[in-house]
């Protein structure tokens, strides 16, 4: 459609080129807003992250070089300065993707059942029950987050119990372990795959459902081959919704992880503080922008190919 | 003759839904038989229960009461997928995401057919419902009409030994479906499927029905071949609901010997009395002078003569009111002395020279045996 205007601007009256005129100006606001509050950040970032950085933080300005995008994967050797890869970035990358693919699995696991149940709710209460979805947000993340500590650390009310009741002779250690972050992850984003999902189960048309049954589904083939595609625009919603801010999490790992199982957000949070490397943690914002587009792409794409099947 | 087989039997059927305060009788003690290879229609106005039965034979809904049989068995306890039946919906309920020859081939497919005999199958089918140049659309895509073979041909397609129809013409504009009429009984023809067919539309239920219940309440009032049911009503309602007729109430005056029955009609009559003719089937077991009956005639079986004809069938005289054209026919509102109208349509093409003048008195003849009785 644009690019059919695009073609044909030239022949355009003058009232036309005008209205045009006015549709940018009318803009202008928001385009000032996203230049300020979004694209600018992200360039200053991708500047930086080409820079020299400097002795006590920040970078020194005009000064370029690559060893803030080199660090992101590699590391110079200490004594012969070969480079080798840089393992402990490597890891933390691995451990980022891992955890948030995992999460958004799990979210998907548990979202779907959740959201099929509110969604085949009396009318009436499916608003209760979504409203009950949402409660969690009433409380800060980070005192959510510290009452999971409060439940699972060694001396907690999981370990004490079990304890108390001899089941264990010593506490299991549960926090500070991937699993942990991962339980934390699944715990504060669920919410975010639920409410897609519900909506689109709650579009559902249950007469398909009726009909899939009378021309011989079973229940497993009528989920399969009807429920799923076609509640497939919420998945992939839901996944989205879940999928980013995993990529990014950073006080679900801090508190539940410790410091050795750090993931990307963790990481780049060090980059400005205690590492004093502004460039490498620039450049693995970016990067990190880079991998959450890539896997935007691929979600769309899937999305864009089922939906032209809706027509 | 041999009586026919039967391929689906409701007994006793009573679906009451909800509980306590708010529940819901929607089906009362139904019993009904519908043959093999038979049209059958369900017809009554919305909330009589049609749907109901229609979806308790396809297995959507369970009796609180009562058995399904099917050929004989006992299906009441099936699931909808474990039932030989299938459903041509409403709203045909396409899948969405599949296409054309897809949504007919899905049936197939979880039967577990082989290959080969499902492209010839849904082949087939595409040619039966002349679909075949739409095969490899998507269902959005094609207009109602189209959905609605689409429908048909999906539910016919794993040959099913009974299939429902369920008001699937109600979505299409008034030509499809005269159109659509014609192409059912077509496909019910060739295929020898039962066909089990809800409507609420009188007109459809005469037209394309061998059989027709009519129901209402949750009750079945009538069973009967389409010409049964519009001309030996057995019920005030049935002869209301289809099409149009008029009602005379009156009371048994004389019970003659046999078939004739003496009435006196509490209007248009002057207190004379007229004979009809008596159905002992539809009647009550002892009929006494005095009792109350109503007797319906249909517009088109009275015709309307200048005041002092004379006849020996039964005459009743009014006002005439209002004399509407319509084409084919011409229709003479007659108000009687209790101020009801009776309605007499005659056919433009037998119409006799008779002057008839509105706001006059006029006379209504009607033959003995075209005045059906009904009691209370």
């Amino acid at each position: 459609m644009t690019t059919k205007t695009d073609v044909t601007n030239n022949e355009l009256p003058p009232y036309r080129k005008r209205e045009a005129l006015n549709r940018w100006i009318i803009s202008l606001p928001a385009l000032s807003i996203i230049m300020l509050a979004a694209i600018g950040p992200i360039l200053i970032m991708l500047l930086y992250s080409f820079m020299v950085k400097g002795d006590y933080g920040g970078v020194k300005l005009w000064e370029f070089s690559f060893d803030g995008w080199i660090n992101v994967f590699f590391q110079r050797d200490i004594f012969d300065e070969t480079l080798g890869l840089a393992d402990a970035h490597l890891t933390i990358f691995w451990r980022s993707l891992k955890l948030s693919i995992l999460t958004t699995l799990a979210a998907l696991a548990f979202g779907l059942p959740t959201a099929y149940f509110i969604a085949t709710r009396p009318k009436h209460t499916r608003e209760i029950w979504v409203f009950l979805i949402t409660i969690p947000f009433w409380a800060n993340l980070l005192i959510r987050t510290f009452a999971i500590q409060e439940v699972i650390r060694n001396e907690g009310i999981i370990n004490n119990t079990l304890l108390a009741i001899g089941i264990i002779d010593s506490p299991i250690q549960m926090l500070y372990t991937d699993g942990a972050i991962l339980f934390g992850m699944v715990y504060v984003y669920l919410p975010l795959m639920v409410l897609p999902l519900y909506a689109s189960i709650e579009k559902l048309d249950f007469r398909l459902v009726e009909a899939g049954y009378d021309l011989y589904a079973t229940r497993l083939k009528v989920l399969r081959r009807i429920i799923l595609p076609m509640i497939k625009p919420g998945m992939i919603a839901g996944c989205i919704l879940v999928f980013i801010p995993s990529l990014g999490a950073y006080v679900t790992p801090r508190l539940l992880g410790g410091g050795k199982n750090m993931m990307l957000g963790n990481l780049i949070e060090s980059q400005f503080g205690a590492g004093r490397n502004w460039p490498l943690g620039s450049a693995i914002s970016i990067t990190l922008m880079l991998l959450v587009m890539f896997a935007l792409i691929f979600y769309v794409r899937n999305a864009t190919r089922s939906g032209a099947n809706h027509g | 003759m041999q009586s026919p087989s039967i391929a689906v039997e409701a007994k006793n059927i009573t679906k009451v839904f909800g509980h306590g305060k708010q529940h819901f009788r929607a089906l009362n003690d139904v019993s009904v038989s519908i043959r093999e290879n038979e049209f059958f229609t369900l017809l009554g106005p919305s909330g009589c229960g049609k749907t109901t039965l229609l979806r308790m034979f396809a297995g959507f809904e369970h009796p609180t009461q009562g058995a399904i049989l099917l050929h004989g068995k006992d299906i009441a306890h099936l699931p909808p997928f474990q039932r030989p039946i299938n459903t041509v919906f409403q709203n045909y309920a396409l899948f969405p995401h599949m296409t054309v020859a897809k949504n007919i081939a899905f049936g197939l497919e979880m039967l577990g057919k082989p290959k080969a005999e499902i492209e010839e199958t849904v082949d087939r089918m595409l040619d039966l419902v002349q679909m075949q140049a739409m095969r490899d659309r998507v269902t959005s895509q094609i207009s109602g009409g189209q959905q609605q073979r689409v429908a048909l041909a999906r539910a016919l397609a794993p040959s099913p030994k009974v299939l429902l129809l369920d008001e699937p013409l109600s979505a299409l504009d008034y030509k499809l479906r005269k159109e659509m009429q014609i192409e059912l009984k077509r496909l019910q023809h060739e295929t020898g499927i039962t066909f089990i067919f809800v409507t609420h539309d009188q007109e459809e239920a005469l037209t394309m029905s061998d059989r027709i219940a009519v129901m209402s309440g949750g009750r079945i009032l009538q069973v009967g071949s389409p010409h049964d049911i519009y001309e030996r009503p057995a019920e005030r309602f049935v002869a209301d609901f289809i099409g149009e007729t008029n009602f005379l109430e009156g009371k048994v005056s004389v019970l003659e010997e046999g078939d004739r029955l003496s009435v006196t009609l509490d209007a248009g009559t002057e207190g004379k009395q007229i004979q009809v003719a008596f159905d002992p089937q539809n009647s009550p077991e002892t009929v006494q002078a005095g009792q109350r009956i109503t007797l319906t005639v249909r517009p088109e079986h009275a015709q309307v003569f200048p005041i002092g004809s004379t006849s020996d069938d039964p005459i009743i005289s009014g006002k005439l009111e209002n004399i509407v054209y319509f084409g084919t026919d011409t229709h003479y509102h007659v108000k009687l002395s209790d101020n009801s109208i009776f309605i007499v349509r005659q056919q433009n093409s037998q119409i006799r020279g008779d002057v008839l003048v509105q706001n006059e008195m006029v006379n209504i003849h009607f033959s003995m045996d075209s005045a059906r009785t009904l009691w209370d």
